[in-house]
């Protein structure tokens, strides 16, 4: 039986769009949300590996060795970051994430030997003591950033930006900031806080070049630093990082998250992770530091798939942030507690989503226990439970990481490379600047 | 009388001065350290934690006594940008002129410009207590969560915008207020503050002339008539 409602659906103003206006002319400001961008994107799903066979020679898996241990900020630091993996902890700040979250990641990172960061929020005495390589940010923000911190870290990070919301400041809804929170912000418990997104003491390219030199001179020339940007003009901005005397830059794709940020940043500010990456290489190369300068990308990682591809296109290392909290269980229907799985549907349903559907870190009330300051929900994320999972995640990572190395032929992951690999759409051969599968075509050469 | 520690820096680099001030400064005896010709270079004295007493003989650049701890740091010139951004306790003191946002992000400790200091003086101030004799630029105390800017001079356009929990004390004109600041009467706990912070800036000025400025907290919470002050 035909229905007999006509419903022809605008393409330019379909129900996502209608719901849209419709809010914003209800409420009168932007949403807010968690997590990064939705909107389907290419990604590294787009490329595969030519593996070995005839032409190539690949590594026994159970008999030869495939290195992962990565070492990040040679070019300046007298004790550059040693991992045994190149798979890092994007910076996550207390606020967002509780502290039982950061210790687990912490304790996770410890036990796989890589690094965490801290984030818009300072250093707790929690991750610092459960991390043994701790990345520590210096953000425009400086919330609790002091010098006692910054000699206990590792290396340094200075945060231009993040791909979920480039040339924009963090944000932490009033209902997250409690009065630990608050305390370490040096702001009021319970206010709704705009970080702001520049600096507070310099500001371009050439101030960045001191700036970099007093962290270093306050270090003692110890440390390296880390140089992150969300990725717009990345191969520009890359160059200027650069030349201010990076040792490693991080560039952050759009589909990098974020504990709160307006939609349409998310959505619609900065470029793929997958077009980023080879325009930072590129830079390098062409400033002949590559190798010298170390390049971590982010934004959307994974798998140890995405891992194996992004350092075929040249990175040195990942950092995962998202899917460091959903190992932890974010949008997963349950939680677990005292060995039980417990139902977290309804609290999902009350926060007007579902688990799979869920970007409501903003709102403090993550029913897994992630991003929440409330007592009551963090204690559904344990630190022993958490770092169980998260170590278990990062090792699967690694794993299917050296898997794919050698079965191309590697015997160590840093050896993979951009001849490895080809796209299996144009758009993907366009960004990567590899060959379309089957052709020797690369878009625009 | 203090044991007084010559570096020239025709002599030494920065890496050299900071090294010995944070490594090898000698202890128990009241030093003070004379820093000749700095030559507007950046990063001098920057992550002092120790009580000495550093006297920078010139003109300096960006960053001088960045972070500072504990020390006493005396700039007897101008300095560039962000003299003592981020000090944490003591007291830095610029005998001329500060470059923009000065005191940036301070959580602690005294920083005194006895001449001018320009725009976005006591930016993301977090604690730390300003006093500038003459007068401040616009954009000044922007974001200023804790502590206290006063300036015996006039203040730029903007002044406080943002404002969290800071105080800011004007002797002289206000160009403008920024979104969120707002003019508040000089109550007797203000001038006990303003008359303390002056007597160890060691300024002197009629208590008379100076207005409370704080934040009206109406940003503190997203709301939509708000606009475009967000």
């Amino acid at each position: 039986m035909t229905d007999p409602i006509h419903r022809e659906e605008s393409f330019t103003f379909d129900r996502h769009v209608l719901e849209y206006i419709q809010q914003a002319a209800e409420h009168g400001l932007y949403d807010i949300r968690g997590l990064g961008a939705k909107r389907k994107l290419p990604t590294f799903d787009d490329l595969v590996f030519l593996t070995a066979s005839a032409s190539r020679y690949p590594l026994e898996g159970y008999r030869e060795k495939c290195v992962s241990k990565t070492v990040l900020g040679t070019r300046f630091a007298k004790k550059p970051v040693e991992l045994e993996t190149p798979v890092t902890i994007a910076g996550m700040s207390f606020g967002a994430l509780s502290a039982n979250v950061k210790e687990a990641l912490g304790r996770a990172a410890t036990e796989i030997g890589t690094s965490t960061t801290t984030g818009d929020g300072g250093m707790t005495p929690e991750e610092r003591q459960s991390s043994k390589t701790l990345v520590y940010q210096c953000l425009p923000s400086r919330y609790g950033f002091n010098p006692d911190d910054l000699r206990k870290a590792n290396a340094i990070e200075l945060v231009l930006g993040q791909g979920a919301k480039p040339g924009g400041g963090g944000m932490l809804l009033g209902q997250k900031v409690s009065e630990r929170v608050a305390g370490m912000r040096t702001l009021p418990a319970g206010i709704d806080q705009r970080s702001a997104c520049r600096h507070p003491d310099w500001t371009g390219p050439d101030d960045l070049t001191i700036k970099i030199n007093e962290l270093r001179e306050i270090t003692d020339w110890q440390v390296p630093i880390y140089v992150k940007m969300g990725a717009t003009r990345v191969r520009e901005d890359v160059k200027l990082a650069v030349k201010a005397g990076a040792d490693v830059v991080v560039i952050d794709g759009m589909q990098g998250g974020t504990a709160a940020t307006q939609q349409c940043f998310i959505e619609h500010a900065g470029i793929p992770t997958l077009a980023a990456l080879p325009l930072a290489v590129q830079a390098l190369e062409e400033m002949d530091v590559f190798g010298t300068v170390q390049l971590i990308i982010s934004g959307g990682i994974r798998s140890g798939a995405d891992v194996a591809k992004a350092l075929a296109l040249g990175a040195d290392a990942v950092a995962i942030g998202q899917a460091v909290l959903m190992a932890l269980g974010c949008n997963s229907p349950t939680y677990t507690h005292d060995g039980e799985r417990i139902d977290a549907t309804d609290d999902y349903a009350k926060l007007g989503t579902a688990p799979g559907y869920c970007h409501h870190c903003h709102t403090g009330r993550c029913p897994v226990g992630i991003t929440t300051q409330l007592p009551e929900l963090e204690s559904r994320m344990t630190p022993e439970w958490g770092a169980k999972r998260l170590k278990n995640y990062l090792q699967v990572l690694t794993m299917e990481l050296t898997t794919l190395a050698r079965a191309c032929g590697k015997s160590n992951v840093h050896h993979l490379e951009r001849e490895d690999l080809v796209a299996l759409t144009i758009e993907a051969a366009a960004m990567a600047k590899v060959p379309l599968a089957g052709t020797n075509w690369i878009p625009g050469q | 009388m203090d044991r007084v520690i010559p570096l020239d820096l025709t002599r030494l680099t920065v890496r050299e001065l900071n090294h010995f001030l944070h490594h090898d400064l000698p202890t128990g005896d009241a030093v003070r350290v004379e820093i000749l010709n700095p030559n507007g270079m950046h990063n001098l004295a920057v992550g002092l934690d120790a009580p000495a007493e550093i006297d920078i003989l010139g003109h300096a650049g960006y960053f001088i006594a960045g972070m500072n701890k504990r020390a006493n740091v005396t700039v007897h010139g101008n300095v560039g940008w962000s003299v003592a951004e981020n000090i944490m306790s003591g007291t830095v003191r610029v005998k001329g002129c500060a470059s923009e946002c000065a005191g940036a992000s301070g959580h602690g400790g005294l920083l005194v410009i006895e001449e001018d200091a320009s725009s976005r003086c006591g930016i993301s101030l977090k604690g730390c207590d300003i006093v500038v004799g003459g007068s401040v630029g616009h954009m000044s105390a922007f974001m200023a969560q804790a502590g206290t800017l006063v300036v015996c001079g006039d203040a730029g356009g903007s002044l406080g915008d943002s404002l969290y929990e800071a105080t800011i004390y004007v002797g002289g004109k206000i160009h403008s207020l920024g979104a969120d600041a707002q003019e508040e009467p000089m109550t007797a706990a203000d001038m006990a503050r303003v008359s303390d912070l002056l007597t160890k800036a060691g300024i002197a000025r009629d208590l008379k002339s100076f207005k409370r400025v704080a934040s009206k907290r109406s940003l503190y919470h997203w709301h939509a008539d708000a606009g475009q002050e967000y």
